[in-house]
């Protein structure tokens, strides 16, 4: 189980990773996702990985164990606030490419080796 | 070691006190402004004399306030015979400049402005010398450099002005820096960063192989302070100050503060090789290098501002020297150089205020048009120059005495013979200052026809140039000062006995050559200065200036090359900085061992993750598909809730299931703006190097979360397992965390998504006024639009769904404390069941029938759930401390009522309104767009879309 959630992780940070190197803003915004996803799961995970043990306290006395509860409380938010970025990082880039007409994120350079081919001055 | 010190840090802080004064004090006028600057003073000198006779006895004042003493720093202030000598000097001197600056500064000067700054700097000046702590007094040392910045920097428009105060800020700020690492080192070594504490711990001190270093270090602070050769340079383009501030920075205070500090720290670092090699050798380059250079200056204050230079040089090779009777010259040289250099500074001032320049070639003839100021003049240089009868000639008879027997790599005579030429130059120079300001034939050309300035000008020098008689002629005077101070300097017990006629000694020749040496200068002047014009001589200013902008194009290559406006390679940097700062923590060792095993895996799990992988996969291969990949990406999000539910988090998994619905919609009401493709614009060389990237990151990443699954480590959440309920009143751990024990952090979180919803609105707001509004107004969507927008079935059952949505959302909301659930959870679920009215039923419908505004959702929210916590103080508790009971009423079963529900209500209603609000602005958008709205639920018949079509076309 512990390589399974590890390598999730490992996984979703490097489609993450190389979704927020493109040159466009969705595909950022997707890779942004992706890396919300490894980072809430690695989050979680740092509370050790338990099944059968959720942290709802059993009031009969009973002798039972629980997970972390810490970690949860802590991704919830977490979880939360991720699409709060997610959906201004959306509600800019959808702004600046109504401004300019390019969703493109890179300021266009002179001599910028990445995006000289695409660069449009675009009357700025 | 004496008490009673409670004076002391009231003596520290008058100055910064009074600081707050003159600038309110100017508006009662200009008198009134300077009034009020020397009182402070005036009264910092009054308290600091009545500690004068404890002090003379040899007694040390101390007076101790702890500030952090974690970090060694404490508010902690001393005062011996050293810091005395040096805060009478201060203040005294300040007393004079505030009185010579009321006469010097014109109509037009700010002069509140400039008594505050000179207040500001003595009271920096003074900590230097009175603290205790050594970071204390690295504090007030960095104070110093910045008041003296806007000391020297004064006259603003000047650009002299602003560049020698940026240069002396840059040289005296890195040597600060410098100090400061020695200082630290210092303080390690002792294991105490007191003074009275470093000062008696001398040989161990010397022992330490961390000596060098620290000696190093703190010379470098010194030497930049006290413009030691090669950081002398600053201190003449530092002259384009005032000459009030001049006269003080250069005289008594700030470049003294070097000196003070290896006077300081003699005990505990003078008396060794490096301490006699480095200090008096730097010493005795500069005081020669400074007269050669002072003797070929035409402006007044840049000889001057050399001369300083020259005899900052002979006072450290005096404390170089590490023996007694050098420390004694050198007290008693800080005290004569600061009467006759402070009183010929004031001179200057008084010859550039009355002849508007300070040319030394357009001047002479002074002596008849200003008897008085020519006398001052004349008889302050004279003292310079170090001519019998004044107080100059002692100190500089006793320096050569020093020098005479001082041997240099086993050499006798190189430090005799140029300290002889450091005096002879020294002559020179003084002289020069004399006869070609003041003698010769009266010109009539003189910018401006100079007569002897107003009494208040001329008291202050002439008061000093009476000190300069009465200590040349009566040295006995001086003599328990002098005593107070080399005991202070020197932690022994000596009575030096100071007087005119020493005899026939080798210094006495000396002199004697100097001064003759001198006058030759003089009388040869004119065929010296030519060659010296046309000499090959470094230009210190262009070198600095030339550094200066080797660091700037330095760092602007720096900041061009990584900050070059493409995000994709800061992302880059960033990433890969990360994941190789990372393989270097790894590396460094230091993992502890395995303590748990592995879980099973179930088929159902690895199907799952089969998925997950697969979906991740699916996403970045087909990114240029944008709806496809949108499509893709909920699978992960479906994947990660089923992992949250087996892996023990009921909540996470309601949670991240609700953000995903959300979440997808927000991107397809976006995706409704944008390009529907990603165009193939980055070449291969880029894709690899970003697919390498992408793999380091996953890698390590994978990794670290590897490797800390498989070991345990000490958690603090048994607390909250057995105190949630007790406690709280839940037994829903992770909720009961969330509104209680972490509710402040629950609480800021709120209030960061209702401002990400405002933010939203707002850009939405700034889109629909600015230029992108025409452009949305004139998007063509007939393509890709669906005819029958609200489908009636899709309406019927949204309709129907609503009070069940609620219901489930209110029964989340509910049952949060005890079971899966909670505010978040039920604010998202409520979010959705409201959008689902939108998808179906259309903006127009929905907006009118919506009652309250968002925007009030998540003020009420956070409002009440502020309340809730503040409610806490009026029973007397911290802020959000929370409150239960239970109520039993007879229907239904026994409920608990807690305070903690309340704010997690204000939590339901903030998720609430934020998550509409982002969604509401989108969607406006796209009703700004020209999208048409159903003035009815369903008032399209689907059965006319022949006619539209028909229509259409024949448009």
């Amino acid at each position: 189980m512990e390589i399974l959630v590890a390598s999730a992780i490992g996984v979703l940070t490097a489609g993450g990773t190389y979704l927020i190197l493109r040159l466009r803003a969705f595909p950022v915004i997707l890779g942004l996702a992706l890396l919300s996803y490894a980072v809430n799961v690695f989050l979680f995970a740092s509370g050790r990985l338990a099944t059968n043990m959720p942290p709802i306290l059993d009031k009969s006395g009973a002798d039972v164990s629980y997970t972390d509860p810490l970690p949860q409380a802590l991704v919830l938010t977490a979880i939360v606030i991720s699409f709060g970025m997610t959906a201004v990082l959306v509600m800019v880039s959808l702004g600046a490419y109504l401004e300019r007409e390019s969703d493109e994120i890179n300021i266009p350079h002179p001599d910028d080796d990445l995006s000289d081919d695409t660069a449009t001055e675009d009357g700025k | 070691m004496g008490d009673g010190g409670g004076f002391l840090p009231v003596i520290a802080m008058l100055p910064f006190l009074g600081a707050l004064v003159p600038g309110v004090m100017i508006r009662a006028g200009r008198n009134a402004c300077a009034t009020f600057t020397a009182i402070p003073t005036a009264l910092a000198l009054v308290m600091l004399l009545t500690h004068l006779p404890a002090v003379m006895a040899g007694e040390v004042i101390t007076k101790e306030i702890t500030w952090l003493p974690q970090l060694g720093l404490s508010a902690s202030f001393f005062l011996d015979g050293l810091g005395m000598l040096f805060a009478v000097m201060i203040l005294g001197v300040g007393l004079l400049i505030t009185l010579y600056a009321r006469f010097y500064l014109s109509g037009e000067d700010p002069m509140g402005q400039f008594y505050t700054y000179l207040l500001l700097f003595q009271g920096a000046m003074l900590g230097i010398v009175l603290s205790n702590n050594i970071l204390l007094l690295l504090v007030f040392w960095e104070l110093t450099s910045l008041s003296s910045f806007l000391l020297i920097g004064y006259w603003k428009h000047l650009p002299e002005g602003r560049q020698g105060a940026r240069m002396a800020l840059t040289v005296t700020g890195a040597g600060g820096l410098a100090m400061i690492g020695g200082m630290l080192i210092l303080g390690n070594i002792v294991g105490s960063y007191e003074l009275t504490d470093i000062l008696a711990a001398g040989d161990q001190i010397k022992a330490s192989e961390w000596y060098l270093p620290a000696l190093i270090l703190i010379l470098l602070g010194a030497f930049t302070k006290s413009a030691q050769f090669p950081f002398h340079f600053w201190l003449p383009h530092a002259m384009a100050a005032p000459t009030p501030v001049s006269a003080y920075l250069h005289s008594a205070t700030m470049v003294k503060a070097g000196v003070f500090l290896m006077a300081r720290m003699w005990p505990a670092l003078a008396g060794t090789e490096p301490w006699f090699y480095i200090v008096a050798t730097v010493g005795l380059i500069t005081m020669v290098l400074g007269a050669l250079i002072a003797l070929f200056k035409d402006d007044l204050k840049a000889l001057l501002a050399f001369s300083t230079v020259s005899h900052l040089g002979l006072l450290t090779m005096l404390l170089g020297f590490g023996t007694e009777a050098a420390a004694i010259a050198a007290v008693f040289h800080i005290i004569n150089h600061l009467t006759f250099k402070a009183a010929l500074f004031m001179t200057a001032g008084i010859v550039d205020h009355e002849t508007h320049t300070r040319d030394i070639k357009r001047l002479g003839g002074l002596a008849k048009l200003m008897p008085i100021t020519a006398t001052i003049g004349t008889l302050a240089a004279l003292s310079m120059a170090g001519i019998p009868l004044f107080n100059g000639f002692l100190s500089k008879e006793m320096m050569l005495e020093e020098a005479s027997h001082t041997y240099w790599f086993e050499n006798p005579w190189i430090v005799p013979a140029l300290a002889t030429i450091g005096a002879l130059l020294s002559v020179g120079y003084s002289l020069r200052f004399i006869f070609h300001t003041f003698g010769g034939p009266v010109r009539d050309d003189y910018p401006h026809h100079p007569h002897d300035p107003p009494r208040g000008m001329w008291l202050a020098p002439a008061f000093l140039t009476v000190l300069v008689i009465l200590i040349g002629v009566m040295p006995w005077i001086a003599e328990p000062v002098v005593t107070m101070a080399a005991n202070a300097v020197t932690g022994a017990d000596l009575h030096p006995h100071l007087k005119i006629w020493h005899g026939v000694t080798p210094a006495l020749f000396m002199s004697i050559a100097a001064i003759i040496g001198g006058a030759i200068l003089l009388v040869l002047h004119r065929p010296l200065d030519a060659a010296w014009l046309r000499a090959p001589r470094p230009e210190a200013k262009a070198i600095f200036d030339r550094l200066i902008g080797w660091a700037v194009s330095g760092a602007r290559w720096v900041t061009d090359t990584t900050h070059n406006g493409a995000i994709s390679r800061y992302l880059a940097i960033f990433v890969a900085v990360t994941v190789v700062a990372g393989f270097v923590a790894w590396t460094g060792g230091g993992m502890p061992d395995v303590t748990r095993g592995l879980l099973p895996i179930p088929p159902v799990v690895a199907i799952g993750y089969v998925l997950l992988v697969a979906a991740t996969l699916a996403v970045v291969l087909m990114h240029r598909n944008r709806f496809g990949s949108l499509v893709i990406i909920g699978i992960i999000g479906l994947m990660i809730s089923a992992g949250f539910v087996y892996l023990s988090a009921p909540d996470l998994a309601l949670t991240q299931i609700s953000v995903e619905t959300v979440t997808i919609m927000l991107l397809l009401l976006a995706l409704h703006f944008l390009p529907k493709t990603t165009p193939k614009e980055s070449p291969l060389g880029l894709r690899i190097r970003d697919g390498i990237i992408a793999l380091g990151a996953g890698g390590g990443v994978a990794a670290l979360a590897y490797a800390f699954l498989l070991r345990d480590m000490s958690v603090i959440s048994d607390y909250h397992l057995a105190n949630s309920y007790d406690g709280g009143g839940g037994t829903n751990v992770v909720n009961v965390i969330l509104v209680d024990f972490r509710g402040y952090d629950t609480y800021g979180e709120i209030i960061v998504l209702g401002i990400a919803g405002l933010i939203i609105f707002a850009l939405m707001e700034a889109l629909l006024n600015g230029p992108a509004s025409r452009r949305l107004r004139n998007t063509d969507y007939s393509q890709d639009r669906s005819r029958d927008r609200h489908p009636l079935m899709m309406v019927v059952a949204t309709r129907v769904m609503m009070p069940i949505a609620v219901m489930v959302g209110v029964y989340i909301f509910l049952r949060g404390h005890n079971m899966p659930g909670g505010g978040f959870v039920a604010g998202l679920v409520i979010a959705i069941a409201l959008l689902m009215q939108y998808m179906a039923s259309g903006f127009g419908w929905t907006m009118a029938r919506q009652q309250i505004e968002y925007h009030a959702l998540i003020g009420w929210g956070v409002v009440i759930a502020g309340l809730t916590g503040a409610g806490a103080w009026l029973a007397g508790h911290p802020f959000l401390t929370s409150a239960f009971g239970y109520v039993h009423l007879p229907p239904i079963e026994e409920f608990e009522l807690a305070t903690a529900a309340l704010f997690d209500l204000g939590v339901f209603l903030a998720v609430n309104g934020a998550v509409m609000l982002m969604l509401y602005s989108l969607s406006r958008i796209a009703r700004y767009a020209g999208e048409t709205v159903n003035i009815d639920p369903m008032d399209y018949d689907p059965t006319s879309r022949l006619e539209d079509r028909e229509k259409e076309e024949e448009r």
